[in-house]
């Protein structure tokens, strides 16, 4: 089982569920690779959750063939299958009638484990999911919110570490800031456990925030992109998807870019705060900036200083004190949505870059990010026209 | 207060005939609901996905409902005598609508996203049955558990025109005596007892109902 080897693969697979009627899924060919969070989006009607329903055979394929790691599936026992697959759904659907630790422990029962391994396990899937097992484990589904009752139907879906989820709207039936936390945590979840996901979702934000591709789907589940967020962002392959992103997807695509990544401009102007106002001044009219940065003695930015402040007084004083606060600072890691964000906060219109001890590191200026988004274009674009080139 | 003081003394005095009543009223109606029960919950799983045979099921045990009793007693003395026998067929008959309806409306009020899941989760038909669908409609099962005991306990009183015993007996007695000594005190005797037997039974069913049902559903 090589690294290479897609962990799924859909082949020409086909559902028809009459003959005269439009198929409700047409001949997809779909690979998914190991390890990565795969989210089929589309309108409703698309055929997506269909599609996903294909994978563990919930809804068997009229025709074609699903490979799952290596091995032709369409034709095996198909509790086996489910059993080796976790699968999460929009409304959970929890046993009620069975407590929390029953509830993950279904699959391993199924599977035939001995308790003590299902109750271990079982402690250590509620932990990852941030429930106290010494709390929730012998509560009833009834008595959990719906955010608790999302993170249950995880646990239960990896209770038998399954190399791979399917997970139909998973966070679509709670609150938009439940749901928020929710992806955030099982983001964090996936980075520990890497397991191979497919995700389906009407929602093209969620779809952009939990991808690492994305398949953007039209009607009859054909697929009309497949590619990374940021990729499919900068570069819509047709108005289709140009239409489902909607508007605002440079922005969006803002979130894919890390600041440590551009070259700051380092000539922008900045003293220490012991500086006086006459030298502080000259710089600031060599430069083309409008205003200077003043730093404090640790190197850390302080406030932002214009001419204007600096007529004032004695030029031999010193800069301390003048000028609005620096509010908005970015990290390196930080994307560059959030540099954007800090830009148009401050008043000097630049997002301070600074280290993880707080000292100025450079600023992002408008131009960068223009440039930026230039530069993916066109690398999305160069790599659509290599695609083509070699169909 | 002169009647209840003279019912009391007749009770007091036939003690042995009221408890020895009792206990055959208790047996007939005990076995009779064992039985009905285990064929309506099967028969409703059986019919649980045949929408046309259910609406002919429940509407056959309909009918059967609206039959006179003493009548449908009747109908099985030519058939297997008289005696315990017609009156068991006959209550079996009565008691299999209620937990029947109740069956089929419990496994089918079971949560869909429940049953989806635990089909996704590799549970076979038989594994999602015994695991899921019966547990969570267990509830309404055994609701109409209740109903029939009562509907049974009380018709049961029929039994003895066909030949049957049961505190029925108290009743025909007293009935076909009146004027005679304590025709009147035998008549509450059989229907104070019957009352006493349908609670004492509904609550028994009430508890084995809740032992026998989640916490995670109360």
């Amino acid at each position: 089982m090589s690294d290479h080897q897609p962990m799924i693969t859909l082949d020409g697979v086909e559902k028809r569920y009459s003959e005269d009627a439009p198929p409700a899924v047409e001949r997809l060919s779909l690979d998914v690779h190991r390890g990565e969070i795969l989210v089929l989006v589309g309108p409703s009607g698309c055929g997506k959750s269909t599609t996903l329903r294909l994978i563990n055979r919930m809804i068997e394929p009229t025709s074609g063939r699903i490979v799952f790691d290596g091995e032709d599936v369409t034709h095996i026992d198909a509790n086996d299958l489910r059993r080796r697959i976790g699968y999460v759904i929009q409304r959970i659907g929890l046993f009620p009638h069975q407590t929390i630790a029953e509830n993950v422990g279904t699959v391993p029962r199924l599977l035939g484990w001995d308790r003590g391994r299902i109750s271990e396990r079982t402690d250590e899937l509620l932990d990852l999911v941030g429930l106290d097992p010494s709390l929730y484990r012998d509560r009833y589904p009834k008595e959990l919110s719906g955010g608790q009752a999302q993170r249950v139907g995880v646990a239960r879906a990896l209770a038998a570490d399954p190399p791979v989820m399917l997970m139909d709207e998973p966070f679509g039936a709670v609150d938009p800031i439940t749901r928020d936390r929710l992806q955030n945590e099982f983001l964090r979840l996936q980075e520990e456990v890497r397991k191979t996901i497919v995700f389906v979702t009407h929602d093209i934000d969620e779809a952009i925030k939990m991808g690492d591709r994305i398949a953007i789907l039209r009607e009859r589940s054909v697929v009309a992109q497949l590619d990374t967020p940021s990729r499919i962002l900068a570069y819509p392959v047709d108005d289709f998807v140009d239409d489902f992103i909607g508007s605002g997807s440079t922005l969006k695509g803002l979130h894919f870019e890390r600041v440590r990544d551009l070259e700051l401009s380092n000539d922008y102007p900045f003293v220490r705060s012991s500086e006086s106002r006459g030298d502080t001044r000259r710089l600031l009219a060599d430069s083309d900036a409008r205003f200077a940065l003043v730093l404090d003695e640790r190197g850390r930015p302080e406030r932002w200083v214009d001419d204007e402040d600096l007529s004032r007084g004695d030029p031999s004083e010193t800069v301390a004190g003048l000028g609005p606060k620096v509010i908005a600072m970015v990290e390196g890691n930080a994307t560059l949505h959030d540099a954007l964000e800090a830009m148009i906060t401050s008043s000097a219109g630049q997002a301070v870059v600074v280290g993880r001890d707080g000292a100025y590191t450079g600023v992002v200026q408008i131009e960068q990010l223009t440039e930026v988004i230039r530069r993916m274009r066109a690398e999305a674009k160069a790599h659509y026209d290599r695609l083509r080139g070699r169909a | 207060m002169d009647g209840v003081r003279s019912w009391a003394g007749f009770v007091a005095d036939n003690v042995d005939g009221v408890l020895e009543r009792s206990l055959e009223h208790l047996t007939l109606v005990a076995g009779v609901m064992v039985a009905a029960t285990l064929f309506s919950v099967v028969l409703g799983i059986v019919l649980m996905d045949r929408p046309v045979a259910r609406q002919a099921a429940l509407g056959a045990a309909g009918v059967l409902l609206t039959i006179p009793s003493l009548a449908l007693f009747a109908v099985f003395i030519p058939l297997v005598g008289i005696g315990n026998r017609p009156a068991q067929i006959a209550l079996f008959l009565y008691a299999i609508l209620p937990i029947l309806r109740n069956t089929v409306t419990g496994l089918g009020s079971v949560d869909e996203a429940v049953v989806e899941s635990a089909r996704g989760m590799g549970m076979g038909p038989l594994q999602q049955l015994l695991r899921v669908r019966v547990p969570l409609a267990w509830p309404v099962v055994m609701a109409g558990v209740r109903v029939s005991t009562q509907l049974v306990t009380g018709i049961a009183a029929i039994a003895v025109l066909v030949g049957g015993g049961g505190l029925g007996a108290y009743i025909q007695r007293g009935l076909t005596s009146l004027g005679n000594p304590f025709s009147i005190e035998r008549v509450w005797t059989g229907t104070v007892f019957i009352i006493l037997l349908a609670l004492v039974l509904d609550l028994v069913l009430g508890l084995i109902g809740r032992r026998t049902t989640s916490p995670g559903i109360r």
